[in-house]
């Protein structure tokens, strides 16, 4: 099953909306796109909503941190949301789950972005 | 059981392979909660050897074989490319290497799998990937 990305917007907050597997050549380019996409229309605070993601390698953590930090070097800000068991632990095993800001409400994750 | 594949440097020839290692897994006993590591681990072996190893090159193959054995699950994964020395690996955990967009597929294959070996094979690479069976699994 190749990825899927909703967009949507709450509170200046840019959702997407995350589904399938983040792998290398399914996810990962279209994780890149969506999150150029978003920049290019103005917007810089990003919320990555992974609940619906089935299956992450290392290309897909490896599109997760360049998102990160190419909002980050915008000036903005780029969180998650909604681990699954999967991607939380390898997360942990990769010592990146310190380095994301990692939410598992929605409300509680909007409301943690820099107004 | 044993069975040897030899496919083209495809994206089509990592799924393939990942879901071979993960079939493997399942019949020779491990967890749910180990199969998908084994499927992770022997992904990012495929995924080593189309693309770092062959770049994509269509005239060049990959072999995979699978071997169950009473002890172990043995997957050999081998390319016809430059060749890699494990040595010269960054730590993807390494502090200036924590932020980095690549480079962490050995490092998983290792952290998921019992033993891992590299091969130099002029040309090419050979990776073997070895996950214990327990008692009860051998006997399956």
């Amino acid at each position: 099953m190749s990825m899927k990305v909703k967009t949507r917007q709450v509170d200046g907050i840019t959702i997407l909306d995350l589904s399938g597997r983040i792998t290398l050549g399914e996810g990962s380019v279209t994780i890149r796109d969506a999150v150029r996409d978003v920049l290019a229309k103005g917007s810089n605070k990003i919320l990555l909503n992974l609940g619906d993601i089935s299956y992450i390698d290392s290309s897909g953590i490896g599109e997760l941190v360049s998102a990160f930090t190419t909002v980050k070097n915008s000036g903005g800000e780029l969180k998650l949301l909604n681990l699954t068991k999967k991607v939380h632990d390898l997360l942990q095993i990769t010592k990146l789950y310190t380095v994301f800001d990692v939410k598992d409400d929605e409300a509680t994750a909007i409301s943690s972005f820099t107004k | 059981m044993r069975a040897s594949y030899t496919l083209d440097s495809s994206l089509d020839s990592v799924n393939k392979i990942e879901q071979i290692g993960e079939q493997f897994a399942t019949k020779a006993g491990f967890d749910e909660d180990t199969v998908p590591h084994i499927a992770m681990a022997v992904r990012e072996a495929a995924v080593n050897a189309v693309l770092h190893g062959n770049s994509y090159d269509t005239s060049k193959h990959v072999v995979a074989s699978f071997e169950t054995t009473s002890e172990s699950l043995i997957i050999r994964i081998s390319d016809q490319g430059p060749g890699l020395d494990p040595d010269k690996i960054p730590d993807p955990l390494a502090p200036e290497n924590i932020l980095r967009g690549s480079g962490r597929g050995i490092f998983l294959i290792k952290a998921f799998m019992d033993e891992v070996n590299f091969r130099q094979l002029h040309p090419g690479t050979e990776l073997t990937l070895i996950k214990h069976r327990t008692p009860a699994q051998s006997g399956t």
